[in-house]
């Protein structure tokens, strides 16, 4: 099956006839169940670089396109030690090194002390390290998108579901991809370009 | 998405009656409904009239505050012996009603109560708004506000540092942690429906505003992913958060050594309350907003009821809390402690005392009653009373501790100042005025989170 710009571009002057890069092919799914027996006959098949787009996290969506490991507790852990060893790492240089003063008698190094700030500084920190992670592990902001592209992408963040095959796959040939995205009950199936 | 663990809950014959929410709902009603009353609804009359109210009463804290730093904090009534007034009672008020937001949005996730759902964007911001208020006080109270950042240590000309010894610092990382960390909780719990409504917007400048701020989220199943895991996490580090952060503002009173404050039921029955206090606001909130926005299919009396229960069994425990004071003081032996209850009880403010007693342990016994907890203009009034049960509560740790403590040469009287109130009733204007601004221009349910509770949101395999 040709692309369906092919017919546009033979009307074009030759100067002008230029393909945009393919992003991939769409299909637009009524409901999740329908979305994830996509998604999985498509993993099933051997397709890699395939994306579920949905208004709601689904569990079995992450797991159906084979993505189900993040690298985020690992970032969270260790914004965790650096906020508690900073905070109190930072107490204890400052009233133990820098400037020990006398207060009641007590320790210079009176760690009972230290504990809450160590505790806030450990949950602040943490607290970056999930959000600022879980941005930049996703790339955002990122205000532009091909996927915007597609035809009532706008219902992705309503009730519709998405499964999307990128052209970069290995085992992409737009035909079949098509012909594939028809038979598991799409209500459409479109190109996306970049 | 509901697996059988998440569900046992629904069953039980209080629950097959009540449903978590209005069973004919779908995808496209639940983001319609929410998000037209943002970006559809003609904003109503009334809607200006409550602002409008608010926002004069918001002038009124401002002009409060002008005179107070022009004149100084000897505009309150506070002097030695009391020197902590209304104005430090109001933080501890204003900070515990924040707890119920946190513990709505993280607590009640992690234990997978799904009814949270429908509320806890609503308390989130609560939190977030009454947290704002909080902090005003104490960097009031300082007496140079303009000052306030020598709070945090910096290098500075003057070569000194912190004293990290005094709960007075531990207070300061800790408000300012938990404020942070309730806005980022906020934030990205609303990144998903930022997009929902820069999609649905029509007008270009929404279209902008919430797509600036949905920051290009398109529902990808990676991002739902790694989202999810974060947001989990967000609440596995917020729930021992909020548990501190009212721990160590108890500690601001524990650890002195004034009769009445030296007691180590204190950093639990802070929390109890501050939720007991915070569950009362959300109720006071919620209530009538649900009738205003026609959400009653979102909010179910299944939430009420749940909520009058989590006031109970709270009340319960700051009812330990109020006897375990007045056995403290006995068991201890101390001539101070004991003299400390019996003037509670019977010195210059013992109504105060019987007031509180009134609000905070009899009232919320009409919650055990059914009827009563099925009866919203009830429940809102027993909302209403607990709120101020729990005022009354920092006033009399705060005041009557001090007036009388060791030496009766040093006793005192506190009497609050026009002040005093003008500051306390502007800044319940200008929480009212956060919170009207919220419910106009942000989704005050959250819309991905109820489309996961819907039962067309299950995956059939």
């Amino acid at each position: 099956m040709d692309r369906e710009h092919d017919n546009v571009e033979q009307s074009l002057p030759v100067h002008r006839r230029h393909v945009p890069p393919l992003y991939g092919v769409m299909a637009e799914f009524e409901s999740p169940s329908d979305l994830v027996a996509a998604a999985r006959r498509v993993y099933s098949l051997g397709y890699r670089r395939i994306n579920g787009y949905s208004p709601y996290p689904i569990e079995e969506l992450s797991e159906a396109i084979g993505f189900t490991h993040t690298s985020l507790p690992l970032i969270v852990f260790i914004g965790g030690l650096v906020g508690g060893l900073s905070g109190f790492f930072m107490q204890y240089w400052m009233e133990v090194i820098d400037y020990p003063l006398n207060v009641g008698g007590k320790p210079f190094n009176s760690w009972p002390a230290f504990v809450p700030i160590t505790f806030e500084m450990t949950v602040l920190f943490a607290a970056f390290a999930a959000v600022l992670g879980m941005l930049v592990l996703n790339k955002l902001p990122q205000p532009y998108h091909p996927v915007f592209n597609a035809p009532n992408f706008v219902l992705a963040t309503r009730d519709r579901f998405f499964l999307a095959i990128e052209a970069n796959d290995p085992k992409f040939n737009h035909a079949e991809v098509v012909d594939l995205l028809k038979s598991l009950d799409a209500l459409e199936v479109n190109d996306v370009e970049v | 998405m509901q697996d059988e663990e998440q569900k046992p809950y629904i069953e039980g014959p209080m629950h097959s009656t009540t449903p978590m929410i209005d069973p004919g709902l779908t995808f496209a009603s639940v983001t319609d409904k929410i998000s037209s009353i943002v970006l559809k609804r003609k904003t109503s009359l009334a809607w200006f009239f409550g602002f409008a109210i608010s926002f004069a009463l918001f002038q009124l804290m401002l002009l409060t505050m002008t005179n107070l730093v022009f004149v100084g904090i000897g505009l309150w009534g506070v002097n030695v012996p009391v020197a902590w007034g209304v104005a430090i009672l109001n933080f501890v008020w204003w900070i515990g009603i924040g707890h119920a937001g946190t513990l709505i949005s993280a607590i009640l996730l992690l234990l997978r109560q799904r009814w949270r759902t429908s509320i806890n964007r609503f308390a989130e911001a609560m939190t977030l708004f009454a947290v704002a208020q909080a902090g005003m006080y104490p960097i009031f109270h300082l007496g140079r506000p303009w000052l306030a950042y020598w709070l945090f240590p910096y290098p500075n000309t003057m070569g000194i540092w912190p004293q990290f010894r005094s709960p007075l610092m531990w207070d300061v990382f800790a408000v300012s942690t938990y404020a942070t960390v309730s806005a980022m909780f906020w934030f990205v719990g609303l990144i998903p429906d930022f997009a929902t409504l820069r999609d649905r917007a029509r007008s270009k400048p929404f279209q902008m505003v919430y797509g600036l701020l949905a920051m290009g989220w398109r529902g990808s199943a990676r991002h739902w992913h790694r989202y999810e895991m974060a947001y989990l996490l967000l609440a596995g580090l917020a729930t021992p958060l909020v548990l501190s952060v009212h721990t160590i503002v108890s500690f601001d009173f524990a650890v002195g050594i004034i009769p009445g404050w030296h007691a180590t039921i204190f950093p639990p029955y802070f929390v109890a309350g501050a939720i007991y206090a915070g569950f009362a606001m959300v109720l006071l909130l919620t209530i009538p907003l649900r009738r205003f926005y026609g959400l009653e299919g979102f909010i179910t009396m299944r939430h009420m009821h749940n909520m009058a229960k989590v006031m109970l069994a709270t009340g319960l425990i700051v009812g330990y809390g109020y006897m375990m004071e007045a056995f403290f003081g006995w068991y201890s032996g101390n001539k101070y402690e004991r003299f400390m209850i019996w003037n509670r009880m019977h010195g210059p403010y013992h109504l105060y005392y019987w007031a509180l007693i009134l609000c905070n342990i009899v009232t919320p016994q009409f919650l055990w009653v059914k009827k009563i907890r099925s009866n919203l203009l009830l429940l809102w009034i027993i909302s209403f009373v607990i709120s101020i049960g729990m005022w009354l509560e920092r006033f009399v740790i705060v005041v009557t501790s001090l007036h009388r403590d060791y030496l009766p040469s040093s006793w005192g009287m506190y009497q609050p100042t026009q002040w005093d109130w003008g500051m306390f009733i502007g800044s319940i204007g200008f929480f009212l005025t956060l919170l009207f601004l919220f419910i106009r221009f942000l989704p005050m349910i959250s819309i991905f989170e109820m489309r996961t509770i819907l039962p067309e949101a299950e995956v059939e395999e």
